[in-house]
């Protein structure tokens, strides 16, 4: 499977977790694991472009397919994506723990809905849970994401993250 | 809260599935996992076998058939929220999947596997049922089409034999006035209670172990809901009737 | 001073690894080579029970296994675990041990340990250990262990762990003279802070520097250092404790100790490997201290204006089934009733019970929710009864602005009594009420409104480490650790005035004792009044002494030198100046100097100075560590009020407008403290309309998972207009008060007084729920 656009060598254990492989196996901690129920959203990476919770989907399924985690949206040196850009100007983190579900949700919403209304903002953020922010901060950045995803220039828009589908 | 042992077989067409399917005791399909893979995490279910459909090309297609809306095995719900073909056949379907869980969830949930997990209180079965829909089981025998009213038996029990795969639901046109109302405790969690308007048949949900048919002009009668944390049997029949008018006033 | 950051929007310097995906939590670490064994507890699945025997034969034939432990394996297993905070008044405190090996007293009591090569290994030996349990009768509920029919602990008579009588005045003769009384009955169910990072603990041995190394997901880092060094015979300088990002802690991430904390570094010294274990969702939920479960009896006296004469509290707190916080909790309460009121005459008494549930430790708010909401709620039936406008009760009952320091009389947290330092509570009304303009159009919409009082700041102390780099930079130091509230740049914004640098060249590390090993905790709003003024402390202390290097070499008074844009430099004149990045070249009196400054300091070391390099009392290096220990609290204060529609025939609550008004005396950082602020009042919105933990009659927690504990997502989380007012704290050189707990405490009296306007019901518990609406408007 691909991670981060970079090939690396299946999973063998059919239980194991995709949560767990890109953590524990391929080290890439910034994917985190709130709940592995589904409902809190820490965990959201994108599949084939798309959001999903890797706590939901076994490795071995991943076999074969683009797996994108935040660790990919900004190389280290380089500037932040812009809805990493955003969350840190408007404050949309306190512990940082459910951060990067967030932001891998925020990516997905704005591929979708690049000027996102107030309610496709309260939906597109709805299946994540933080218990620092209260939100109202989280909102904003989305508000703000928007904004920045238009003003940068390719390739930090965003493009080819979120597509799919 | 880590999936316990099982074996795992990823076939790649649907005849490989239903003889799998055929062949192992104690199988579990999985499509989507939304459901099923938190039921492994909480070691809740414990299937010998995982039979992941995923693998299986063409099967995910959402398609114009006999007047109303086919969709596949594979289909994401995310695909039925966004499709046209939908939205303009089959609104109610469309309005229906936007309140499945969120989007992260329905980018991977199927809406066949919504049905075959047939739990009581979500969206799907009770519009297949309001719409008199039905699904295609196959199995090494043969498809068999099972209506919407014969499909859903119990809670998370339907017709399905252990050898079949639910491999298409159809969804009729959504007819005249339509609606789906529900309450439930936050966005898109699972209903205390839901009704579906198509026309003037209407069917409810999360008041009984399937979804069930109801008289619009006394939509709580013969029901005896369970209690839970969040609503007992009389707040259950309570917001039946509320919701009832609510989807009739419209 | 100057005061260039204190006060600014300074956006945080913590988010660009946070937002990588660069943290580090500690399910995060790998570290020494071998990847960590994982790890899993067996819990207890009986709330109350005997346990005959216990068989881990099988679990330790599993292939993957490594090691079983059982509390007979462990030296320390017949140890009850501390009382972090012993109090006279707890005469039958009760802790569990580590492994319970003869009764278990709550579901989710560990009973074994399980050590293997992953945590998917872990669970499938935890599933194969055999234990024989002989159930007890089961106390649930603080009325059903009051009543004492049966007992948590055999030698604890009726259940009760402490008792607590206060009095202040004479109660009952202000009652029986009073032209009104009234009685009232409010009831609080349990709760859940639920960080979305749950626990963790890692762990490792190495035997060639006899150094035990952990990381840990605690509020705590210092405490937990020192216990692990008693525990094991070890010094403290052979024990570091690491508390690296924390995904949120709001309280329960406190505790000398959780099982696990012992367990971890216990079994990474015995098998000689990194050991970790990572909690899950589910055993969060039944295995880390719940809280808010009260039940109070109020009687109040009150006048023809409605001004409260005399007020009775009577209240029961649910402590579950130990007691390892000691009665904090109950403390609180009974402390903070009053709240901003004048209450002539107060008479507290509170039981703090034993049940068969988790135990109960302190959860942002930490008993004053409760507090609040009992004191509101009355002022509110005191309105109704006597046709008052609610707002204008309060008006008539607040302490006012000249009454301070004010002495409630009753005791605090920290030993001493509550003495309020400042405040100015009719202004936090005006203004909210103000903010909240007129009433929306419509039907069944609720106004409420609360205002609160938060003992914040408390001690003992803690302190700081600031260092002038010779590159300029400056490293700071703190043994608390942050959870997300911005410690790295509030602490910076603080260090960066005090030495006249920019905030970016000022690095913070907190909760780790290797870098600085003494203090208490993050907790009780404590950490900017005490970790920002020992900042203060240790930054003046190097300020200072860099003016007196700098003075032998600009031929200047130290009084007249500054610290201005990384400089030394006399007042007035700018151009007279060093770098301090020169100063800390200077501060290091070697032959041979490093770094940045050197050039710039050799052009002095030609100027010869009498007596030896070093002189009497002079220390190397351009540093300093300071402490803070604080007098006593400070109290911040607050009102909400907020517009609420419920939907009458569903009872689904909207919250159409909710506006605060917070004074935590000077903020430092308004950004932070409108986070602060903003959270506080979703999980407030949590914990009055949408989160309790059910347990049922057999002691079983029957919604531990976030699928049935609902705790909000955006779609229940109004928008929040905030305010400020500032009223300094005379009791620390910054002025500054707490600020993390204040947005959850006033929330369920504000909705509940809100819902019972719009519903017409009376409110008299808490959470709410539409099912609990719908029966009480059928009743």
């Amino acid at each position: 499977m691909k991670v981060n656009g970079f090939v690396h060598p299946a999973q063998r254990d059919p239980r194991r977790l995709l949560s767990d492989h890109l953590r524990h196996d391929l080290g890439l901690t910034g994917t985190h694991v709130g709940c592995e129920h589904g409902v809190c959203g820490c965990c959201t990476v994108l599949f084939d472009g798309a959001p999903v919770r890797s706590c939901l989907m076994l490795a071995v399924q991943a076999e074969g397919h683009e797996v994108s985690t935040v660790e990919g949206l900004a190389v280290l040196g380089a500037p932040l994506h812009p809805v990493q850009q955003a969350f840190h100007e408007c404050h949309g983190l306190q512990c940082g723990f459910c951060t990067p579900g967030f932001v891998m949700s925020v990516v997905g919403l704005l591929a979708q809905h690049p000027n996102p209304t107030r309610e496709q903002i309260e939906e597109g953020i709805s299946g994540n849970l933080c218990r620092c922010t209260g939100y109202a901060s989280i909102r904003r950045a989305v508000q703000r994401a928007s904004e920045l995803s238009q003003q940068t220039p390719s390739p930090l828009r965003g493009e080819g993250w979120g597509k799919g589908r | 809260m880590k999936p316990p042992p099982f074996e795992y077989h990823s076939p790649s067409t649907v005849e490989e599935a239903c003889a799998l399917l055929g062949s192992l005791e104690d199988a579990k399909v999985l499509a989507g996992g939304q459901s099923l893979v938190p039921l492994l995490n909480f070691r809740l279910a414990r299937p010998s076998h995982l039979v992941d459909i995923n693998r299986i090309p063409g099967l995910d297609a959402i398609y114009e058939r006999d007047g109303g809306v086919a969709v596949q095995a594979l289909a994401r719900q995310a695909g039925v929220e966004d499709s046209e073909l939908v939205a303009r056949v089959c609104p109610l379907l469309t309005a229906a999947v936007r309140l499945v869980a969120h989007r992260v969830i329905r980018n991977r949930g199927t809406v066949c596997g919504s049905l075959a997990h047939a739990d009581p209180a979500s969206e799907l079965p009770a519009v297949l049922l309001a719409l008199g829909g039905h699904v295609i089981a196959r199995s090494a025998r043969g498809d068999r089409v099972i209506e919407a009213g014969t499909f859903f038996r119990g809670v998370f029990e339907t017709a399905l034999e252990p050898d079949e795969l639910l491999v298409e639901a159809w969804f009729p046109a959504s007819p005249g006035p339509f609606a789906i109302l529900e309450e439930s405790r936050r966005h898109g969690d699972f209903a205390l209670a839901g009704v579906v308007r198509a026309a003037d048949r209407l069917a409810l949900f999360g008041v009984a172990p399937t979804p069930v048919l109801a008289d619009p002009a006394d939509p709580a009668r013969g029901l005896r809901p369970s209690g839970d944390l969040e609503a007992t049997p009389e707040f259950r029949l309570h917001l039946v009737r509320t919701l009832t008018d609510r989807a009739f006033a419209a | 001073m100057t005061t260039k950051w204190f006060g600014e929007r300074v956006q945080r310097v913590e988010d660009d690894r946070l937002l990588r995906g660069r943290g580090r939590f500690t399910d995060d670490i790998q570290e020494g080579g071998d990847r960590a064994l994982e790890s899993c507890l067996v819990r207890s699945p009986y709330a109350h029970a005997r346990i005959n025997s216990i068989d881990v034969s099988a679990a330790r034939a599993l292939p993957g296994v490594v090691a079983v432990y059982v509390a007979a394996d462990l030296p320390f297993g017949d140890t009850d675990l501390p009382i972090l905070i012993p109090h006279p008044n707890l005469t039958h405190g009760r802790t569990q041990r580590c492994l319970a090996s003869e009764v278990v007293r709550y579901a989710g009591e560990a009973v074994a340990f399980v050590v293997a090569d992953s945590r998917y290994i872990a669970e499938d030996a935890a599933e194969l250990v055999q234990v024989d349990y002989e159930p007890l009768p089961v106390v649930i509920t603080p009325e059903v262990a009051a009543a004492a029919e049966h007992l948590v602990h055999d030698d604890v008579p009726g259940n009760v762990a402490a008792e607590m009588l206060q009095e202040v005045g004479d109660v009952g003769a202000a009652m029986k003279s009073a032209p009104h009384r009234k009685r009232l009955h409010f009831r609080f169910e349990r709760g859940a802070a639920s960080p979305m990072e749950a626990r963790a603990v890692w762990a490792r041995w190495s035997d060639p520097e006899q150094k035990l190394t952990v990381y840990d997901s605690t509020q705590s880092p210092t405490s937990i250092r020192g216990g692990l060094a008693v525990l094991f015979g070890l010094p403290e300088s052979s024990v570091e404790v690491i508390a690296p990002d924390v995904g949120g802690g709001f309280g329960p991430k406190i505790m000398l100790f959780y099982p696990d904390e012992l367990l971890v570094p216990f079994a990474a010294m015995q098998l000689g490997r990194p050991v970790k274990w990572t909690e899950d969702r589910q055993e969060h939920f039944l295995a880390v201290n719940h809280e808010r479960g009260q039940v109070h009896e109020v009687e109040v006296g009150f006048d023809d204006a409605g001004r409260v004469l005399a007020l009775s509290v009577d209240f029961i707190h649910d402590a579950g089934a130990y007691t390892p916080y000691g009665i904090i909790l109950p403390i609180i309460t009974a402390a903070q009733v009053p709240g901003p009121y004048r209450v002539p005459n107060y008479r507290v008494r509170f039981r703090d019970v034993y049940t068969n549930a988790t135990p109960t430790s302190p959860y942002r708010g930490a008993g004053r929710p409760h507090a609040c909401f009992v004191m509101e709620r009355t002022l509110d039936a005191i309105a109704s009864d006597l046709g008052l406008d609610r707002p204008e009760v309060r008006r008539r009952n607040f302490i006012q602005p000249d009454e301070f320091p004010y002495d409630l009389g009753v005791a605090w947290q920290d030993g001493n009594t509550v003495i309020y330092d400042s405040g100015n509570y009719p202004a936090l009304l005006e203004k909210a009420m103000q903010m909240l303009g007129p009433r929306p159009a419509g039907d069944h919409i609720g106004m409420g409104l609360g205002a609160y009082v938060e003992g914040t700041g408390v001690g003992p102390y803690e302190g700081a480490h600031v260092q002038v780099l010779v590159s300029g930079k400056v490293v700071a130091a703190t043994g608390i650790p942050s959870q997300g509230q911005a410690h790295a740049t509030v602490w910076a914004q603080i260090v960066a005035d005090e030495l006249g640098v920019d905030v970016a060249d000022v690095e913070v590390t907190s909760g780790d004792t290797r870098r600085f090993p003494w203090g208490v905790g993050t907790f009780a709003s404590r950490g900017a009044v005490t970790a920002g003024n020992a900042m203060s402390v240790a930054a003046r202390m190097v300020a200072d002494k860099a003016k007196h290097i700098a003075a032998d070499h600009l031929e200047a008074d130290p009084a007249d030198l500054e610290l201005v844009g990384g400089k030394v430099s006399v007042k007035g004149s700018p151009d007279r100046g060093i770098p301090l990045a020169a100063v800390s070249v200077l501060a290091n009196p070697v032959r041979y100097a490093f770094g940045g400054g050197t050039e710039a300091a050799t052009q002095f070391t030609s100027r010869p100075r009498p007596g030896p390099p070093l002189q009497d009392g002079e220390q190397p290096g351009l540093e300093a560590t300071g402490y803070y220990s604080p007098p006593g609290s400070t109290w911040a204060a607050g009102c909400h009020a907020a517009y609420v529609h419920i939907d009458p025939k569903t009872f689904r609550m909207e919250v159409l407008k909710y506006v605060v008004v917070h004074d935590c005396g000077r903020v430092i950082n308004p950004l932070v403290v409108e986070g602060q602020i903003e959270g506080g009042v979703a999980q407030g919105i949590g914990g009055a309309f949408y989160e309790r933990l059910a347990y049922d009659a057999d002691g079983q927690l029957r919604n531990a998972s976030f699928m049935e504990f609902l705790m909000p997502y955006a779609t229940e989380v109004p928008a929040i207009e905030i305010d400020h007012i500032e009223t300094p704290s005379p009791l620390n050189p910054l002025g500054i008060k707490g600020a993390g707990e204040a947005g959850v405490i006033p929330v369920g009296a504000v909705i509940g007084s809100a819902i019972e306007e719009a519903l017409g019901v009376s409110i008299t518990e808490m959470p709410l729920s539409p099912l609990k609406l719908y029966e009480l408007s059928r009743a």
